[in-house]
């Protein structure tokens, strides 16, 4: 018992440290280690893997408050979309096809791997836009940061806000109708749609997925799906490691991120498409 | 709004983040010492509390697992403690705009919320 619950922190702080850094939930990581590797069955592990998104969105978004690193009207104004987007997604389930979705999606991850990887080898590199349009003045979305890594202070702001809030809008039916985190969704919202600078959005997104997450989270706490021995472990567990997820993130260069969320957005979308085929569960 | 005043908005939305998720953390913590000093979860095998009720008849009797899955749900309030203290402080800098857009995600949540719970 003491054993398991020490692996359930281990885990925790490994996935906690990781989902701070990218701006994702790792609901599609923590679920098939918790599965495969501890052979729990499937509704639990669900159940803990959103309750370590809520962990992973609160234990890091204390720092990036604190550091100035988010954007808290970008994240407001999309949550807009997000929220409405699960509700919608809740009542949809089983309105359409889960094998359609999960190809959609997944082969949609797969696009912006390659979209990222191009960003990667452009010779422009992690170029930041700064014009202002009118949506962008109106609701006041510019902002700053100071990136630690390269040591400056980054202004810049946000384009095709509609484009955003509409892919917002289905990362969060998504998250409804599948069951899914959507923190990957959410980055790239922000990081490919809406220029965004990877580390704001990335910690945006985690600010916003703990706000999708717990709307979802009551669902789960009181059908039965947490378990306090998993959850509980995996929860201090990822809060620790997500606070030192939220430190590190500042040190990296924001090409180092990139280079990290590459082959694990292009994993998370393999999974979709398979799961969609039907050739993995 | 000017940045500095952004600023003050998100360090107090910060301070108040930390005591919630703290304090969340705390009760997990003690729940799984008392795990340990218990010797037990204090329910049969396979059984936990899933209910308001039988969760603070459990946290007064100190069994173990009812503390923890107290801790967890004031976990799964934290990012809503976050919304409320974000209009809280938008309003403070008298930000109209986002005083509206932060309380339709709060409106939008606890809609979402109620449904889980009788869902």
């Amino acid at each position: 018992m003491s054993s398991a619950m020490l692996l359930y922190i281990i885990i925790g702080l490994a996935a906690g440290c990781l989902g701070a850094v990218l701006g994702i939930g790792g609901g599609m990581i923590i679920t098939p280690i918790l599965t495969v590797m501890m052979g729990l069955d499937i509704k639990y592990a669900i159940g803990a893997s959103i309750i370590s998104v809520i962990a992973t969105s609160s234990g890091s978004t204390i720092a990036y408050l604190k550091d100035d690193m988010l954007n808290l009207r970008v994240a407001m104004f999309l949550e807009i979309a997000t929220t409405v987007g699960a509700i919608m997604g809740a009542l949809l389930v089983g309105a359409f096809s889960s094998t359609f979705l999960y190809v959609l999606f997944g082969f949609f991850l797969l696009y912006s791997t390659y979209n990222m990887i191009r960003k990667l080898m452009s010779k422009k590199g992690e170029a930041v836009y700064t014009e202002q349009n009118s949506t962008v003045q109106k609701l006041k979305l510019a902002d700053s940061y100071y990136d630690k890594a390269e040591q400056k202070q980054v202004d810049y702001s946000l384009k095709n806000i509609p484009g955003g809030f509409i892919m917002m809008w289905a990362a969060g039916l998504a998250s409804g109708l599948l069951g899914i985190g959507s923190g990957a969704f959410k980055v790239i919202a922000m990081d490919t749609i809406m220029k965004m600078p990877l580390k704001p959005s990335s910690a945006t997104s985690n600010l916003m997925m703990g706000v999708t997450a717990a709307a979802s989270a009551t669902v789960y706490f009181f059908n039965g799906s947490i378990k306090p021995d998993i959850a509980g472990p995996l929860a201090i567990g990822v809060l620790v490691g997500a606070t030192i997820g939220a430190r590190l993130m500042q040190v990296l260069k924001p090409k180092v991120i990139r280079m990290i969320f590459v082959p694990i957005i292009f994993y998370m979308g393999l999974q979709m498409v398979l799961k969609g085929f039907g050739v993995i569960a | 709004m000017e940045k500095k005043e952004m600023r003050e908005v998100e360090l107090v939305i910060g301070k108040i983040l930390r005591i919630g998720v703290i304090v969340s953390a705390i009760v997990i913590v003690l729940g799984i010492l008392l795990f340990f000093i218990n010797g037990g979860s204090g329910y049969a095998d396979g059984e936990w509390p899933r209910r308001f009720g039988v969760m603070f008849q459990g946290v007064f009797q100190l069994k173990s697992y009812a503390v923890i899955m107290l801790g967890i749900f004031l976990l799964i309030l934290t990012p809503v403690l976050r919304v409320v203290v974000s209009i809280y402080a938008f309003a403070k800098e008298h930000d109209k705009l986002y005083v509206y857009i932060t309380t339709a995600v709060l409106i939008i949540l606890v809609f979402a919320m109620v449904f889980g719970y009788n869902g």
